[in-house]
């Protein structure tokens, strides 16, 4: 099976580990994710505040050379490009003027049908059916799941799980074998890209998340976006300074978490990556069963109506 | 040849400011078949209307054309006119020169042109016109109130003492509505039980009123004047005749935590049970889902303990037909399902309750007695977080519309609690404050003045629990959106009040309309609220919009009036202007052949089938008729009829084609 993938800049920097056991996990279940030949620059935060064409060119220029290699599914696992992607592919289809303007500037064939997933749609897609028969080491650990702001936003155009409680990511954990704490920073800001600028805004609102999730006794933070695992994984000096408390939890991306429990090793799947040391102690499986999922969040478009 | 008289009116200025009136009756004088013509001032004043009369005498006319303003306006006052100088009403027609020429057009030769066609062309409808006789239809003097909240009450409570029977249907096993779950009520603080059991008791005590509890309707046929509605008594298991009431078998049932519907989920009930203790009726239901014998096949105990024998496991739902001439919808409403908001943790925190459980916390026969507890761990909490807006107000999640009564009952749940927790501090989160109503701001005032309510005016973000606490997170947008963090012990959200479910299918059964909410539509959202499009049914209080308890009882005062009018008449007249199917000589008897595609459009059930008979009783043809009773005269029949057998009494096909010709033979 033929997927395309869109690494995005930080998959080739500072998240070369999300990359790697994304690529890994699609790799056990037979899935070959090919990477956007000559793909550039998804526009991230800094061009829709500048130019609103060129917010929209550099998106739709990825979707077109996708489209040129009979690609019909692209992988985004950053959630920023993911957002910007998503949000270029419902502008250009809701205003046709704008779409041939756009289709003039990158100078390629653009009909707007490629499919836009996030880490989780694809995990959805392509590999949940068959996730827990190849689960072979439960991960058994109590997991706080973190989705932060762009994921799951804005609701109108991605249309992707509830926006203030969602629990996609949680579903996911239980199949793993995970125990997916209720907490209350789901959603909350991690700080974003406010990470250099503005480092102690970082270490507060990040650090609040890190402390609620460690006060209701998680193990493992996971999450699908390279913002949020910097500011919570690389930021922890400042954060345990914040918080005048240390807090050793590693936060893990949800690829890795599968990626474990499918038998994938530590080094595969990069987590040696992390500033955080990632510590899991082997821990005896409680039951056999795989953790029950619960059918009503099980489908959390049908919650939204 | 056509005697037609044309009467030009200049409205005061209106029309003959921009309209050259004395022109429009010269030249309407012109034309074939008029025979008389003239223009006046007001035509509507008592001299021109005495001038219209006169008329039609001298000159023997058989047809008035009234070139005046709409005939929405006027056209009654001339038709009445017309018949009083002996020309039968329906062959006076109105031109309207006013809101269709002189008020939209300036003045001009062109105006006065468009208003001489507009003349002309009524003329010569008014030669197609035929005499009409107004419809008479008997009326059975007897109402059906479906729902026995305050609204059906009040309504119900009305018609009966106008001296009319009325039939009241409530689907639970007591009457009283939400309103008998309120603790006490805004502006005055008094308390609803107090003043609405005794309103209950007369229902059951009134010699005209029949009460069916835990009863449903089913089906409703026949119109105005003569519904027949089919209701479903739903088994109560219980002789209600022999039943004392004593309630022995309510307290050894063995089932003891079903959850309470009537304290909202915030206490518990046995199997068999009365609602609440000042239920009406005072005699127990078996809920047949939660009751061991019936789950269990044995159990019985209620049987063995019941001094007068009077349970009755064998019992079945009895079907009743009851004939009624007016139907008054009083099913209220319900609240929003607060799973709309999943960052609120209605349903995972114990301490986030909706405002109808606050009310059983406050109410003094609650499952508290009256004391402020909250319910994880029945603590008097000291700091209580109100969230308005709940749900209302919100497109996004929620529903679009204001829900009305909210702001005012989180002004009184403060209030409430800060009488009952001195040391206590409620904050209340509001987007605005709607407090329009007698007495209704100033009771708002007093929440945060003298009770020192900490109103904050922003939303709320998110609601989570931490160390026993709930951390309510919102922003005070009236201080510049700062971040506002309240650790609080209990939350009280004001869910929006939505439509009663099942509110559709019952629309469905008494074929009435409804709006994109569910709620029941009124005929006219001003001049006729509470009527609605089908004729001799009405609607009182929640069920057609959110509407707190003055409201509602004013309401159904109104839909009262609407009945008792309705009855003061043994017969009804309607107008005539109705659909009819063709009738010819035999063997053809009708151009209708049967197809009944107006049955599966009518929207008003009207269309009925008839069969002609030969003198040997065989069916020989079957035609579609219209029930006079029901038919509203909207034509859908008539545009889809394939063999143009079906027309409309003063507006038929011929008429309007008529009128169509007059304008291009120009």
């Amino acid at each position: 099976m033929k997927i395309g993938f869109y690494p995005g800049c930080s998959m080739k920097g500072g998240a070369r580990e999300y990359q790697e056991s994304v690529v890994a996990l699609a790799k056990v279940f037979d899935i070959e994710l090919v990477e956007i030949p000559d793909w550039n620059c998804c526009g991230a935060t800094a061009a829709h505040n500048l130019n609103k064409e060129l917010s929209l060119s550099l998106p739709a220029r990825i979707m077109a050379l996708a489209e040129k290699e009979g690609i019909t599914d692209i992988v985004v696992p950053c959630a920023a490009c993911y957002n910007r992607l998503s949000v270029t592919k419902h502008e250009l289809a809701e205003d046709a003027s704008l779409c041939s303007k756009v289709t003039g500037i990158i100078d390629l064939k653009y009909s707007g049908k490629t499919n836009i997933l996030n880490i989780i749609q694809f995990i959805d897609k392509y590999i949940t059916d068959k996730l827990e028969e190849k689960v072979v080491k439960p991960f058994n650990y109590n997991t706080a799941c973190y989705y932060g702001c762009l994921l799951v936003r804005p609701h109108a155009i991605l249309n992707f799980d509830r926006v203030e409680d969602p629990q996609s990511m949680d579903v996911l954990v239980k199949k793993s074998g995970g125990n997916a704490i209720d907490w209350a920073f789901k959603t909350e800001c991690c700080g974003a890209g406010m990470s250099v600028s503005r480092t102690d805004t970082v270490a507060r609102l990040s650090g609040d998340i890190l402390k609620d999730a460690s006060d209701r006794k998680a193990e493992v933070m996971v999450v699908a976006c390279p913002m949020c695992h910097s500011n919570l994984d690389m930021r922890r000096p400042e954060i345990n300074k914040y918080l005048d408390e240390k807090i050793s939890m590693p936060v893990l991306y949800i690829s890795q978490v599968l990626g474990l429990a499918v038998g994938l090793d530590a080094k595969t799947l990069g987590l040696n990556r992390h500033m955080t040391e990632v510590i899991l102690p082997d821990k005896p499986v409680k039951n056999a069963e795989p953790a029950e999922v619960s059918k009503k969040v099980a489908n959390p478009e049908k919650m939204e109506a | 040849m056509s005697r037609i008289g044309v009467f030009v009116c200049h409205c005061g200025e209106n029309i003959s400011a921009t309209v050259n009136c004395e022109k429009v009756a010269q030249i309407s004088k012109e034309l074939k078949g008029v025979e008389f013509s003239t223009d006046y001032k007001y035509m509507c004043s008592d001299p021109g209307q005495t001038m219209l009369k006169e008329a039609i005498k001298e000159h023997k006319l058989d047809g008035v054309v009234v070139a005046a303003c709409s005939p929405r306006m006027h056209e009654p006052t001339f038709r009445k006119a017309c018949s009083e100088a002996g020309l039968n009403p329906y062959l006076c027609e109105m031109s309207n020169i006013r809101e269709h020429c002189s008020w939209v057009h300036p003045k001009d030769d062109l105006t006065t042109e468009k208003a001489e066609d507009l003349v002309r062309v009524m003329v010569e409808k008014v030669k197609k016109n035929k005499a009409l006789n107004s419809i008479k239809v008997p009326v059975t003097k007897t109402a059906l109130v479906i729902g026995g909240g305050v609204a059906g009450i009040q309504a119900a409570l009305d018609i009966a003492n106008c001296g009319h029977k009325v039939v009241m249907v409530e689907k639970q096993p007591s009457i009283g509505g939400h309103m008998s779950q309120l603790s006490e009520t805004f502006p005055t603080l008094d308390c609803s039980q107090c003043i609405l059991t005794p309103r209950m008791v007369e229902i059951a005590q009134h010699p005209n009123i029949t009460l069916y509890t835990y009863a449903e309707v089913e089906k409703v046929d026949g119109f105005i004047g003569n519904f027949k509605i089919t209701v479903r008594k739903k088994s109560k298991s219980l002789d209600e005749h022999l039943c004392t009431g004593c309630g022995l078998c309510t307290t050894k049932c063995p089932q003891k935590k079903i959850p309470n519907e009537f304290e909202r989920g915030l206490g518990f009930r046995p199997a068999i049970y009365v609602p609440f203790p000042q239920a009406v009726p005072n005699k127990p239901v078996i809920d047949r889902e939660n009751c061991t014998y019936y789950i269990k096949g044995k159990c019985k105990v209620c049987e063995i303990v019941c001094p007068t024998k009077a349970i009755r496991f064998d019992q079945e739902d009895e079907l009743v037909e009851i004939e009624a001439g007016a139907i008054v919808l009083a099913t209220g409403f319900d609240v929003l399902k607060s799973d709309f908001f999943p960052e609120y943790g209605y349903g995972k925190y114990k301490d986030v309750i909706d405002g109808l459980q606050f009310e059983r916390l406050a109410s003094a026969s609650g499952p508290t007695m009256g004391e402020i507890r909250r319910p994880s761990d029945g603590q008097i909490p000291k700091k209580i977080v109100f969230v308005a807006c709940a749900g209302s107000r919100d497109p996004a999640k929620g529903i679009e519309y204001c829900s009305k009564i909210c702001c005012m009952y989180t002004a009184k749940h403060a209030m409430l609690y800060k009488h009952k927790v001195h040391d206590g501090t409620p904050y209340v989160f509001y987007m605005d404050i709607r407090a329009g109503g007698k007495m209704y701001e100033e009771f708002v005032r007093r929440a945060i003045v003298e009770d020192e309510t900490q109103y904050i005016r922003g939303r709320v973000s998110t609601i989570y629990e931490k160390n026993g606490k709930l951390i309510v997170k919102g922003a005070d947008t009236l201080m510049g959106a700062e971040p506002v963090e309240i650790e609080a012990d209990m939350v009280v959200l004001a869910t929006a009040g939505v439509a009663n479910h099942g509110a559709e299918a019952l629309a469905q059964t008494v074929h009435v309309s409804y709006d994109a909410y569910k709620f029941f539509a009124e005929a006219h959202p001003k001049l006729k609220p509470v009527e609605t499009n089908t004729a001799g049914i009405f609607l009182a209080g929640a069920c057609q919009a959110p509407k707190d308890i003055p409201e509602s009882v004013a309401a159904a005062s109104g839909a009262a009036v609407k009945v008792a009018a309705l009855f003061s008449n043994d017969e009804l007249t309607r107008e005539p202007l109705i659909a009819v199917v063709n009738r010819q000589a035999p063997p053809v008897f009708s151009s209708c052949v049967g197809c009944f595609l107006c049955q599966s459009v009518c929207p008003y059930q009207a269309i009925e089938r008839e069969e002609i008979k030969n003198r040997n009783g065989e069916v020989i043809k079957t035609l579609a008729k219209v029930n006079e009773g029901l038919c509203q005269g909207c034509g859908t029949c008539v545009a889809l009829c394939r063999t143009k057998a079906i027309d409309i009494h003063g507006y038929s096909n011929q008429q309007v084609y008529t009128e169509v010709m007059a304008l291009l033979n120009d």
